[in-house]
């Protein structure tokens, strides 16, 4: 089998589509007697339902019901929880995890704003939103959590009552001894750094549609989700069906970054709706809705200390992290752990101590997102570092060269578990030759020698360093599923919801070249529930390395039988047949070739004859990854800030990254531009405000601030492939890794441009008021 | 977001448009280019009970310069006002660019965004900085309203329910003008933390008129009157532009909102009316 497509920068096969308007997305698909869903939501923080009266909503024009939790009781299970610890990280540290059940609509107490309370399904969006405005709620507004330090305090008022506390999430975990290392240190540096809270903030926003057939008692809904397997099984508990007669469909995405991997009440509400009224029924979030209700993510504060000797060893790490989760915990220890797992990322750390505070508060339920802990984590540290390159008198650069750790330690084993349960060991990679490659990209050496220059002429420049390494691909599998057809052309169905990152070009290349076919016979089909029986989803840098082995397994199982079949039609050993190009042929023997379609027809029984062979030629396959693979980056950020504005442009950004084999580069580049730009969001620009009574104050895209093309530099990739032992295709999970390192870098970057102040960036958005507030803290 | 209900009127002519207005008056809005309002009711933060589309209504189309006169009426989009300003007004053809994006000038009118009155919108500041009047219409007459009595809070203006917008007049300054336009925004299009236009003339290297206006950092676009008076008949130094600068913020009472706080907003503003002083300083020498 040659790597024929694998590698090569192969045009996106689906963006004609999308660049011509083409795509179906939730919104597009239209069902005769469509009715048309609204919510109506808590515009409280926190408060008791006295009662609920949606009568005045019932009798106006258009409405076709009004669900209350009282309407759907009986069908109304707690929504999905996540993130419990498997046993072999439950083994190795003790959590004190709490989560609450969600009903997908509220029964008695509502705890943030957007949670929903009724479901108004009218034959017009208009209309179903006018009667949601009749819907009388009588509210007993309650105490709002909202700063999650203050909420893990003892004494603080109580979000569960019967908790005890607001810690949902809490744990200590220590590898070597810190304390006594930090004691042992020449320097310590100590600072407390706040990670705002920003979101994914897909262009397109969630949706659902639902259309009940009564005839067969089935299920087919269209939803914009990474995971609909998971959709599905979540139906099979609310509806009480078996799951096939629960078609879910993910079709064209406009994004998701685990804002759509979430399960949310609309996805079973939506359903029960078209259940109950025997009528279709679609419900499209608008972006307020978005804002208020799809999961929020990052949001932590870390008080961190580091220790080095006086030659710049690092010797030890004690971090103490708050996570705000928002309300009901819904994603369990997956974040806490997830920052805790990626704290020490490219360094020589083997003493480090952590005390993690996962709070709840009366805000939007958080969700991962794009490096889900790690951008948290990874700022806490790679300012940590320069803080501590400050203090020593030397480059940032090279405190980092001299504690990243090298290829000849590796696989470096942390002796704690990652997140999946099994040991934190890095496979592959040279961080080294990335941080060296980085620099060298981004002309390192000779700003450096321009800078004071640069000062002198009052152009406050300054470059930015920050590496990690990430756990990718979390198994346990993904599904796949490969049918040729009569006339040879293939069919490829994955579990892999594609939001964007283009599975139809890659998953099509690993196929194509593990059958030997062109790859314009090849038909991916993602995220549809009855083209794969079982499968996971899109999340965690995982589709590639899941999706792309299970892929090419497939692939190579339904080779085999098109070979034996083909031998039997030439009259060949099976030994002796190739496929190339869509043609099978004996080896040596050219003018034997025939059309793969030939090799399927003459398997089929014809009255005349049997077929050469069983006309089987389809295969599944459910590849189980051992592990996380690691992938791992260095990005160098430059920056100039303007003393009179605190305004902080970007003049340049580098990236040099290692995903082991690349399918397809453009596609590469195109993820990891995608990342740095919600990176320099959250870096420079977006941030989720509550006031202090919980209420939501970027309710629109004009408050909340998404960077947009005139907002980001040139970005440039440089590839670094270190392929990984622990799957058989040498893939490493590439999708968030874009988005983790830029915060730090660019904070990094400011801190360098106003050296000579002393001053440093200890929270994001580094908005111009902050800016420009730390520069007037050094003005006479 | 679907907009609450309301009853809806396309007005062919000025008379029909303002017999509307005279029934409905409090309970209607003017839709023009919609970049504003159709927003806010689909946010149904606005609620009218009648929408009034003047887009059909006739001869309000025109842009003519008379003299030192430039009338616009009240459906010319911006961006038609983009593309006539560059050569004839470099001031008003450089700051009409920081009004959203090409997109939303291309349907958003002049008159609107004046009409419209947000604080940190550029068009309001530059009718104030170019001495500008809004004619408007009613039942009742036409009447021109002043620019430095227009704008009377944020949303707020001098027009009553019951008057059209007609047109708007501005006064271009002469070619040997110098000019300044700095605007500190989050990102390229947002509205204005900060922004200061100042138009300035120069004899003999003596300061002969300045008007700076300041906009984004309180609830109306304001003149800098110390400023002015610190410039008007002082020698066009830089210690004297630098000095007239740091008084642009004196009385200013300046807002906060969750993307700066007002001390953010009086520090920049100083900072930018220095910066466009020295700009409008700079090109007033070019061309003097």
């Amino acid at each position: 089998m040659g790597a024929r497509y694998f590698g090569a920068a192969v045009r996106r096969r689906e963006d004609p589509r999308f660049l011509r308007g083409e795509g179906r997305f939730v919104d597009d698909v239209t069902l005769p007697g469509l009715l048309h869903a609204a919510c109506v939501r808590s515009p409280h923080a926190h408060a008791r339902i006295r009662s609920i009266d949606a009568a005045p909503a019932r009798a106006m024009p258009g409405v076709a019901a009004v669900f209350t939790h009282a309407d759907l009781a009986r069908w109304l299970k707690p929504l999905p929880l996540f993130g419990a610890a498997p046993p072999g990280l439950a083994a190795a540290v003790r959590f004190d995890v709490r989560q609450a059940p969600q009903l997908a609509l509220c029964k008695d107490v509502v705890r943030h704003v957007g949670e929903i309370v009724a479901m108004v399904v009218a034959d017009s969006r208009a209309r179903a939103e006018d009667a949601a405005e009749a819907v009388a709620v009588e509210w007993e507004p309650l105490t709002a959590l909202t700063d999650m330090v203050a909420a893990g305090e003892a004494g603080a008022p109580l979000l569960y009552p019967e908790w005890g506390t607001n810690v949902a999430v809490g744990f200590s975990h220590a590898i070597g001894d810190a304390e006594r290392a930090l004691a042992a240190a020449d320097v310590v540096v100590e600072e407390t750094f706040r990670i705002q809270r920003y979101v994914g903030m897909p262009l397109e926003t969630r949706g659902v549609v639902a259309q009940w057939d009564r005839r067969d008692g089935t299920l087919t809904t269209w939803n914009s989700t990474q995971v609909s397997h998971f959709v599905q099984q979540g139906l099979v508990a609310a509806l009480e069906l078996p799951p096939h007669k629960i078609r879910v469909i993910a079709p064209d995405l406009g994004g998701g970054f685990g804002t759509k991997a979430s399960g949310y009440p609309e996805d079973v509400l939506v359903p029960l709706a078209a259940r109950a009224l025997h009528r279709p029924v679609k419900w499209i979030e608008d972006r307020r809705e978005h804002m208020m209700a799809a999961a929020h993510a990052r949001h932590q504060t870390h008080t961190i200390r580091l220790g080095a000797r006086r030659d710049g060893t690092i010797v030890g790490l004690a971090d103490r992290i708050w996570l705000d989760l928002g309300a009901y915990n819904v994603w369990g220890i997956v974040l806490p752990y997830n920052t805790v797992a990626h704290l020490i990322g490219p360094y020589r750390i083997r003493d480090m101590t952590v005390d993690v505070k996962g709070v709840v508060t009366n805000k939007t339920p958080n969700a991962p997102y794009r490096g889900a802990g790690r951008p948290e984590t990874v700022f806490a540290m790679d300012r940590a570092v320069d803080c501590l390159a400050r203090r020593l008198g030397v480059d940032p650069a090279d405190l980092r060269r001299k504690n990243y750790i090298r290829t000849d330690e590796l696989p470096w084993d942390f002796g704690m578990p990652y997140r999946d349960g099994n040991p934190l060991v890095y496979d592959s990679g040279d961080f080294p030759a990335a941080l060296e490659s980085a620099l060298a990209a981004a002309g390192y050496d000779a700003f450096r020698r321009e800078q004071p220059a640069l000062r002198a002429r009052g152009l406050w420049r300054g470059i930015g360093i920050s590496g990690y390494v990430e756990g990718t691909a979390i198994g346990p599998f993904e599904g796949a599923h490969v049918t040729v057809d009569l006339t040879g052309r293939v069919r490829v169905a994955t579990g892999a919801v594609s939001s964007g990152q283009g599975h139809e070009t890659s998953f099509a290349q690993v196929a194509a070249d593990a059958l030997g076919v062109p790859l314009d016979w090849i038909t991916v089909v993602g995220g549809d529930t009855a083209a794969v029986p079982f499968g996971v989803g899109t999340f965690a840098s995982r589709s590639g390395v899941t999706a792309g082995n299970s892929i090419a397994d497939a692939a190579r199982q339904v080779r085999a039988k098109l070979v034996a079949a083909a031998a039997a039609l030439l009259e060949a050993a099976p030994d002796d047949v190739d496929i190339e190009d869509g043609k099978a042929f004996v080896r040596g023997a050219p003018a034997s070739a025939v059309d793969l379609g030939a090799v399927v027809q003459a398997s089929i029984p014809t009255f005349a004859r049997p077929g050469v062979a069983t006309p089987d030629f389809e295969a599944s396959a459910y590849h189980h990854v051992p592990t996380v693979t690691y992938a791992s980056a260095v990005h160098v950020a430059q920056v100039e800030v303007d003393p009179g504005t605190g305004a902080v442009r970007l003049l340049g950004y580098v990236v040099a990254h290692d995903c082991g084999k690349v399918i397809n580069p453009t596609i590469v580049e195109g993820q990891v531009h995608g990342g740095v730009a919600q990176g320099v969001g959250g870096a420079l620009f977006e941030e989720m405000v509550y006031d202090a009574e919980g209420q939501l104050l970027t309710g629109t895209l004009m408050d909340y601030l998404v960077p947009s093309a005139t907002d980001l530099p040139r970005i440039e990739t440089v590839h670094l492939e270190f392929p990984s032992p622990r799957n058989p295709l040498g893939m490493k999970g590439l999708g968030e890794g874009g988005a983790i390192s830029p915060p730090a870098a660019i904070a990094n970057a400011i801190d360098d441009a106003l050296a000579p102040l002393g001053v440093r960036v200890t929270e994001t958005p580094a908005s111009p008021a902050r800016v420009l507030a730390l520069i007037e803290t050094r003005r006479p | 977001m679907k907009p609450a209900p309301f009853e809806y009127f396309d007005p062919r002519t000025v008379d029909e448009a303002v017999a509307l207005l005279e029934t409905h008056g409090d309970d209607a809005k003017v839709l023009a280019g919609g970049q504003s309002l159709v927003p806010m009711l689909a946010l149904r933060v606005a609620r009218p009970a009648v929408v009034i589309d003047v887009n059909r209504v006739a001869g309000l189309d025109g842009l003519r310069q008379d003299g030192a006169t430039l009338s616009v009426g009240a459906l010319v989009r911006q961006r038609a006002l983009e593309r006539w300003a560059p050569e004839r007004a470099p001031l008003l053809g450089t700051a009409i660019r920081h009004v959203g994006h090409a997109a939303i000038r291309a349907r958003g009118t002049v008159a609107g965004s004046i009409a419209h009155a947000d604080p940190a919108s550029e068009l309001p500041a530059l009718l104030l900085c170019l001495d500008g009047s809004v004619v408007a219409r009613s039942r009742r007459g036409t009447r021109t309203i002043a620019a430095s009595e227009f704008f009377q809070g944020p949303l707020t203006t001098a027009l009553a329910a019951d008057e059209l917008v007609t047109e708007t007049r501005w006064t271009l300054p002469p070619a040997h003008a110098g000019w300044g336009f700095r605007e500190m925004a989050r990102r390229q299009g947002d509205f204005a933390l900060v922004g200061v236009a100042a138009v300035v003339t120069i004899a003999r290297g003596v300061v002969a008129s300045a008007r700076v206006v300041i906009f984004g950092a309180a609830p109306t676009p304001l003149r800098a009157r110390e400023t002015e008076r610190a410039l008007t008949g002082q020698a066009a130094t830089a210690t004297v532009l630098a000095d007239a600068a740091q008084r642009a913020t004196a009385g200013l009472d300046a807002v906060s909102d969750i993307h700066a706080p007002a001390a953010y907003r009086v520090s920049v503003t100083r900072t930018l009316a220095a910066r466009a002083l020295a700009d409008a300083a700079a090109r007033a020498r070019e061309t003097a």
